[in-house]
């Protein structure tokens, strides 16, 4: 299986697409040009057009508006947001017409289309730039959210993401656009609401969102060479159909879980999750769900205010481990 | 403005546009009836005085044009030939409204008459316009998509923007700015630096031109001229309908912030009367036809009215129906409710009142139990 880079994976997805569908077309803010601000639209612009690969000015609502209005009408537009920051802009159009436009209207009209916008933090671009809003897209009925962390997940999921009927907002992470990962060459899509066991363990669970799958990852290597606790490590890839069975199948099993998440504590991914397994499967719990998530604060530039302010492998294993406590 | 007298159009065309104004003019007085009776919740937006605006610019429309509207749209639906039964059981809230109940009067829909939307957000269908008239451009196709906005709307960052984005990629969009003077309860001259509307697309590179919103013929000839320009030059354009609303923002509006007097003088150039007098003048429809035409109008209202009273609530199973595109691969939850009902509808609170019943037909009663505690 090839090596490949998470953009390069995420640019080979909008190829195939692109050349798959002539109804697919991508806008966004320096996505021609300029090749995409992080490079995923390298060389698409060449390859496909002006009419397939269409740069926008600086207008986040208006640009996401006409994407929802262009797959109303038949079409399958990928627009791209530089960082999910700037979707904030746009967020009277994500959540007042692409999430709701389906259901208002009584199911006459559907709105294919996905909105692409990178988060995180990392790379000291402070309190404007580096934030992860994954919650907030989970919190709205009628729209579809993704979060790969692997380079096959971007590309297998973002081809499913430009298939589906639904408006999906897919987040990639910035700090992952350079990272490497086998990749399978048939270019299948992948499946939404399928969670990813990426490492088996009989003692607690931890579920890693975006990003935080693979810093999950590296934290239970430490947990089973050091404190000899073998962690089952799950990502769930979509949270919206969320893969619930997954998690409380292996919740069941380890009778511990811990979630992790970049985000906002309050309010957070992990706060939902934890509302759902102490709903589902009470009785499995041998200790409080534990969340490790972002600092409570707008992100900071200065790097080690920065650093401090996400969570690290070494605040995952302190959690994992307090699950055993007094036990 | 464009206030030149036009010439009267023969008695087919007549009779069409007179009865479209009279429909919606009928409808309308019959929603706020219907509204003081609470058989209409939520907001209600009338556009009595409107009319030609409204049906001026629908008129110069093909059936293939695509029509984008604010939260005030009964009459736009109406004039692109959405039943008034439909419209008025969507007011009802009834699972046969247009947009099965879901929508409510902001939010009226009609696919198969490309009626794209009331939308209920000001100026937030600007940017759908702009879509939905790239994709024509996208596809090759002819059609038009004409985007109607109130005054206020002017004043939205979506103003600008799509205004730009439209000339930019030279879209196939007509923008008619109905204003009726207001926003919601600020006058126009209170909420708008610049008052010519028609002025503030230009400097986007959309061309704008304005016309006496009061007149359905000069409306009409404005907007065919702005829909020519954008079906065959791809050109983009604005086209501003001065006009009035006589009703305030909703029904829930007190009118504090304008005189009686103001409404009088406005009042004086009703649409449908000054059209009405002048085919009278011009022998074009007698007194008795358009008396006639407005009789019907009324009939069609009231059978609207009762169509929509006797139409069915929709099914409360049907809550959860039409927020996503369900495919069948996907097993996963959706939304939360649909897989564990009992803990997010009630259905456990039910359980357990059945519970407590079969534990008090078996003498368990409540007053046991407590004495139990008591006990400890």
């Amino acid at each position: 299986m090839p090596e490949l880079r998470y953009r390069e994976a995420l640019n080979q997805a909008l190829r195939e697409e692109l050349a798959a569908d002539e109804r697919v077309f991508l806008m966004g803010e320096d996505v021609g040009v300029f090749q995409g601000a992080f490079k995923v639209t390298a060389g698409l612009l060449e390859e496909f057009g002006e009419k397939r690969v269409r740069d926008t000015p600086i207008s986040e609502n208006t640009i996401v508006g006409m994407g929802i209005g262009a797959a109303m009408a038949g079409l399958r537009p990928v627009v791209e947001l530089m960082t999910i920051n700037f979707s904030l802009l746009a967020l009277d159009q994500i959540v007042n017409c692409a999430a709701s436009i389906r259901y208002m209207f009584g199911g006459q009209v559907k709105v294919p289309m996905v909105i692409r916008m990178p988060q995180g933090a990392g790379h000291q671009l402070g309190p404007t730039h580096s934030h992860s809003f994954e919650a907030l897209y989970l919190h709205v009925p009628g729209i579809l959210v993704a979060v790969p962390s692997t380079a096959a997940d971007a590309k297998s999921l973002l081809k499913a993401a430009i298939r589906d009927d639904n408006p999906v907002i897919f987040i990639e992470h910035e700090t992952l656009y350079g990272k490497r990962g086998e990749v399978p060459e048939n270019g299948e899509p992948g499946r939404f609401g399928e969670a990813a066991v990426r490492r088996e363990g009989d003692d607690v669970t931890i579920v890693g969102i975006s990003r935080m799958a693979v810093t999950a990852q590296d934290a239970a290597e430490t947990l089973a060479a050091e404190h000899e606790v073998e962690a089952e490590v799950i990502d769930p890839r979509t949270l919206r159909p969320l893969d619930l069975d997954t998690i409380l199948a292996s919740v069941e099993k380890t009778n511990r879980a811990v979630i992790v998440e970049e985000g906002w504590p309050h309010g957070g991914v992990g706060a939902n999750l934890a509302a759902l397994i102490q709903e589902q499967a009470f009785d499995h719990l041998d200790a409080p769900v534990a969340r490790v998530t972002g600092a409570d604060v707008p992100m900071p530039y200065s790097k080690p205010l920065e650093q401090a302010a996400f969570p690290h492998e070494e605040h995952i294993v302190k959690a994992a481990l307090a699950t055993f406590r007094d036990l | 403005m464009e206030r030149t007298e036009h010439a009267l159009p023969d008695a087919d065309t007549a009779r069409a546009v007179v009865a479209k104004m009279m429909l919606i003019r009928r409808f309308e007085e019959r929603a706020g009836e219907m509204y003081a009776k609470a058989k209409i919740g939520g907001f209600l937006h009338l556009c009595i005085g409107e009319e030609a605006s409204i049906v001026g610019a629908t008129q110069a429309m093909r059936e293939r044009d695509y029509l984008l509207s604010t939260y005030r749209e009964h009459g736009q639906a109406l004039a692109r030939g959405t039943p008034a039964r439909a419209v008025m059981a969507e007011l009802f809230g009834r699972s046969t409204g247009c947009s099965g109940g879901r929508g409510g009067s902001m939010h009226l829909f009609d696919a198969e008459r490309r009626f794209l939307g009331g939308y209920g957000i000001v100026g937030g269908s600007l940017p759908l316009s702009a879509g939905i008239a790239l994709s024509s451009s996208y596809k090759g196709t002819d059609d038009v998509t004409v985007s109607m906005l109130g005054d206020g709307a002017t004043n939205q960052g979506t103003f600008g923007e799509t205004m730009n984005l439209a000339a930019l990629w030279d879209l196939p969009v007509v923008f008619l700015v109905i204003n009726n003077q207001f926003g919601m309860g600020t006058a126009i001259e209170r909420h708008s630096a610049v008052t010519d509307l028609s002025q503030k697309s230009g400097g986007y590179g959309v061309p704008g031109s304005r016309c006496d919103g009061m007149d359905v013929l000069a409306v009409h000839a404005c907007v065919e001229r702005a829909i020519r320009a954008a079906r065959e030059d791809r050109r983009p354009q604005l086209v501003e309908a001065v006009t009035y609303r006589y009703r305030g923002h909703s029904m829930a509006d007190p009118e504090e912030y304008r005189s009686r007097e103001e409404v009088e003088e406005w009042r004086r150039h009703d649409p449908i009367e000054t059209f009405g007098d002048r085919l009278k003048e011009g022998g074009v429809l007698s007194a008795d036809e358009l008396e006639r035409l407005d009789a019907e109008a009324m009939a069609t209202i009231d059978d609207a009215v009762e169509f929509a009273d006797g139409s069915p609530f929709p099914e409360l199973d049907s809550l959860y129906d039409d927020i996503y595109v369900l495919s069948e691969q996907i097993g996963a939850w959706w939304s939360i409710d649909e897989r564990s009902p009992g803990t997010h509808r009630g259905e456990r609170e039910r359980e357990a009142g059945e519970v407590a019943s079969e534990l008090a037909e078996a003498g368990a009663a409540y007053a046991d139990t407590d004495e139990e505690k008591g006990g400890n």
